[in-house]
C-alpha cells in the first residue's frame, strides 16, 4: 500500500449541514476519521448522532457540505452511494435481520446478490465470521429462534461478511437485556483490537475508555467537544459535556 | 422473614375432566344455562335446515329421466337429470362437440404444469413456472383458437361454460400479481409521475363497480374507435377483468409493504442492495406471506366476479347454465333450483381449494418464522 492512499482519510466531513424540514438537525459538523481509528460517539437523545453516522451511508441525506468516505464523495450519484455501501458496514439498535432467511442465508445474501461471490464460498465465509462472534452452531436457525445478544451478534458478522473497511454503530446495546450487553460488547472490543475503523454511537462507557481513541460529545445537532477518552473522562472541558457526563455516570 | 424452598413441588398430571372431549363441550358448548340453550338452538335449526335439503335434493329428488316429463311432477325435489344432460355443455359452452378434445388437451396439461407449481416439494420450479407462465398459455390459445396444423377456427363466441370461467379467472389472477405489486410500489414510489399515474390508475379502477368496466368496454370502447376496429369481446373482458382484479392486488399488496418495519429496508440498503433486489430479496417475501389471505380472497372475488360477463354476452358457467333454463325440454319448477344448486357446487369447489391452499401455504411459510 502506497503511502498516499493510507493517508486518504476514512471517513471526512467538512461543514456538513442537515435539515428535517425546518428542524436543523445537524449544524456544521467537521469530522476526520483516520484508517484504523476507533471513534465512539455520545450525547443526548435528539443530540444528532444517530444521524450523523446515518449520513455517513446515505440512509439520511446531507444538505450542505461534504461528505466523503474512503476517498469516494457522497453526492446524488447513485454509483458513489453503492460504493460507499459496499464499503461501509452498519449495525442497527434493533438488530433489523431479515425474519424470513436462516442465520447464513442473512449472512450470504448481500455477498452473493451484491458482491457476486458464489455461494459456497459466501458460506464458507458467513461461517468463519460467525464462529468469530461464537455462534456457528445458530447457522440453520430462523433469527425469531435467537436472544436478542446473539441477534446482534449476528448483525455484526453480517456486515463483516461484506469485508467493509468501515463499520459504523448505532446503539447497538441499547435494545438489549442487560445480561446480553456484555458478549456484544466482547465481538466489538474483539473487531477493534483486530484494527477495524469504527464509528461507535453508544453510552457505554467502558467500551469507550477500553478501545476509543477519540471520543465525541454531541449536543443539539452539534459536536460539542471532542477528546481523548482519558480526557474526556477525567476532564471535561465543556460545561454541557460535563453535565451529560454527570448523569450518566451517576 | 426470608423463606428458602427445601423441596421440589410435584410435576402432577391434569386433573380428571378438565381436558378431553368431555371437558371441551362443558366449557365450549354448555358452559351457562343460556349458552346451552344457544347451542341446542343452532343446532335445531341445523337439523331441520339440513334435513329439508337431504329431501329435496335426495328424497324426493328425479335421478334418472330422459326429460322434463319426470320433474315436473308436483311435490318433486331436485331434477338431477337436467345436470346430468347439461353437464358438457356447462364445461365446454358452444364448443363444436368434435373439437372438444383440444379443450381437453388444454385441461390436461393445465392441471398437471398448475400441480407441479402447488406442490412445494416438486424440483423443477423455474422450468415448471417458465411453461406455465409463458409457454402454457400460447398452446392453450392456438389450441382454442384453431388456425394452424390444420385445426380449424373456432371463434371466441363459441367458447363458453366452466372453461370460459377458467380462461378469465386464471387470466386475470396470473396478471393481477406482478401488475398488483407493480402498482403498490409505484404507489410508494418519490417519483411523483409514477406514484400519480398508480394512485389515478387503483382509484379510478377501484372507484368504478366490475359491472360498469365491463360495459364500458364491450359498448362504449367501440364508439371512440374507428369504424371496423372493434377488439374481440372475449379480450376486452380479460383485459377488464385483470384491470380490475390488478388494482384490488395493488391494494392489498401495499397492506403487506405497510407491515413491513423501516428497518428491513435500511438493513437492506445498509448491505448495498439495488432497490430492486431489496424488494425482491427482503420486502415482497415479507410483505406477500402477510397478506396471503388478502391475495386469495382477491382470487376468489374475481372467479366470482367472472360470472357478471354474462351480461356483456359472454356465455360463462352461469351464463350457460341460466341459457339451459329456457331448454323446453327441460323446463320444470325445479329445473332452475337444481340448476343453481349444482351451479354453487362448482364454484364452491373452486373458491373452497384456493382457501385451503393459501392456509396450507400459509402454515408451511410460518415454520420456524416466529418474529
Amino acid at each position: 500500500m502506497t503511502k498516499t492512499e493510507k493517508d486518504i482519510p476514512a471517513v471526512e466531513l467538512n461543514h456538513v449541514n442537515k435539515w428535517y424540514g425546518q428542524f436543523h438537525v445537524l449544524r456544521d459538523i467537521n469530522l476526520n476519521v483516520a484508517k484504523g481509528e476507533r471513534i465512539v460517539i455520545c450525547g443526548p437523545s435528539g443530540s444528532g448522532k444517530s444521524t450523523l453516522i446515518r449520513c455517513i451511508n446515505r440512509l439520511e441525506e446531507h444538505q450542505q457540505g461534504d461528505i466523503v468516505v474512503d476517498g469516494i464523495p457522497l453526492t446524488g450519484n447513485l454509483k458513489n452511494i453503492d460504493d460507499v455501501r459496499r464499503e461501509v458496514g452498519m449495525v442497527f439498535q434493533h438488530f433489523n435481520l431479515f425474519p424470513h432467511l436462516t442465520i447464513l442465508e442473512n449472512l450470504t445474501l448481500a455477498p452473493i446478490w451484491v458482491r457476486k461471490t458464489p455461494k459456497a464460498v459466501a458460506e464458507a465465509n458467513a461461517m468463519k465470521y460467525l464462529t468469530r462472534v461464537k455462534i456457528p452452531e445458530q447457522a440453520n436457525k430462523y433469527p425469531g429462534q435467537l436472544s436478542g445478544g446473539q441477534q446482534q451478534r449476528v448483525a455484526i458478522a453480517r456486515a463483516l461478511c461484506m469485508n467493509p473497511k468501515i463499520m459504523l454503530f448505532d446503539e447497538p446495546t441499547s435494545a438489549l437485556d442487560p445480561e446480553m450487553i456484555k458478549e456484544v460488547l466482547e465481538v466489538m472490543v474483539d473487531l477493534a483490537e483486530g484494527g477495524m475503523t469504527m464509528l461507535c454511537v453508544t453510552h457505554e462507557m467502558a467500551f469507550a475508555r477500553q478501545v476509543a481513541d477519540r471520543v465525541i460529545f454531541m449536543d443539539e445537532g452539534q459536536i460539542v467537544e471532542e477528546n481523548s477518552p482519558k480526557e474526556f473522562f477525567t476532564n471535561p472541558q465543556s460545561p454541557r459535556t460535563r453535565k451529560f457526563l454527570e448523569q450518566i455516570l451517576h | 422473614m426470608a423463606y428458602v424452598r427445601d423441596s421440589e413441588a410435584p410435576r402432577l398430571s391434569a386433573p380428571i375432566g378438565s381436558i378431553g372431549a368431555y371437558a371441551w363441550a362443558k366449557d365450549k358448548l354448555f358452559p351457562t344455562p343460556l349458552s346451552a340453550l344457544g347451542t341446542l338452538a343452532i343446532a335445531g335449526l341445523f337439523l331441520i335446515i339440513g334435513w329439508n335439503l337431504l329431501d329435496w335434493a335426495g328424497i324426493r329428488a328425479v335421478w334418472s329421466a330422459p326429460d322434463r316429463e319426470l320433474c315436473a311432477v308436483d311435490g318433486t325435489g331436485a331434477c338431477w337429470p337436467f345436470v346430468f344432460a347439461k353437464f358438457h355443455q356447462w364445461i365446454y359452452g358452444l364448443y363444436p362437440f368434435e373439437q372438444r378434445w383440444r379443450v381437453n388437451i388444454v385441461y390436461v396439461l393445465g392441471i398437471i404444469s398448475l400441480a407441479g407449481l402447488l406442490i412445494p416439494s416438486q424440483p423443477a420450479k423455474n422450468w415448471n413456472a417458465l411453461f406455465f407462465f409463458v409457454i402454457y398459455p400460447i398452446i392453450a390459445f392456438f389450441l382454442f383458437y384453431g388456425g394452424i396444423f390444420g385445426l380449424p377456427v373456432v371463434e371466441t363466441d363459441y367458447w363458453g361454460g366452466l372453461t370460459l370461467t377458467l380462461i378469465i379467472a386464471v387470466t386475470g389472477i396470473v396478471t393481477s400479481v406482478p401488475l398488483g405489486i407493480l402498482l403498490a410500489l409505484g404507489r410508494q414510489s418519490t417519483m411523483p409521475v409514477v406514484k400519480t399515474l398508480s394512485v389515478v390508475f387503483i382509484e379510478g379502477v377501484r372507484g368504478v363497480p366490475f359491472i360498469t368496466v365491463l360495459f364500458m368496454a364491450s359498448v362504449m370502447f367501440p364508439l371512440f374507435m374507428p369504424p371496423g376496429v372493434n377488439p374481440d369481446k372475449l379480450l376486452k373482458a380479460i383485459i377488464g377483468g385483470s384491470m380490475f382484479a390488478s388494482a384490488y392486488m395493488a391494494e392489498v399488496v401495499r397492506g403487506g409493504l405497510q407491515a413491513i418495519p423501516k428497518g428491513q429496508y435500511e438493513a437492506a440498503q445498509a448491505l448495498g442492495l439495488s432497490y430492486w433486489k431489496m424488494m425482491r430479496l427482503i420486502v415482497m417475501p415479507q410483505a406477500l406471506k402477510i397478506v396471503i389471505p388478502g391475495i386469495v380472497n382477491s382470487f376468489i372475488s374475481l372467479f366470482q366476479d367472472t360470472s357478471l360477463v354474462t351480461i356483456i354476452g359472454l356465455y360463462d358457467l352461469l351464463g350457460i347454465v341460466q341459457a339451459g333454463f329456457n331448454d323446453a325440454k327441460w323446463k320444470s319448477p325445479q329445473t332452475g333450483n337444481t340448476g343453481y344448486l349444482a351451479l354453487a357446487v362448482i364454484y364452491f369447489i373452486f373458491c373452497f381449494s384456493m382457501s385451503r391452499y393459501s392456509q396450507y401455504i400459509e402454515s408451511r411459510t410460518n415454520r420456524g418464522l416466529k418474529r
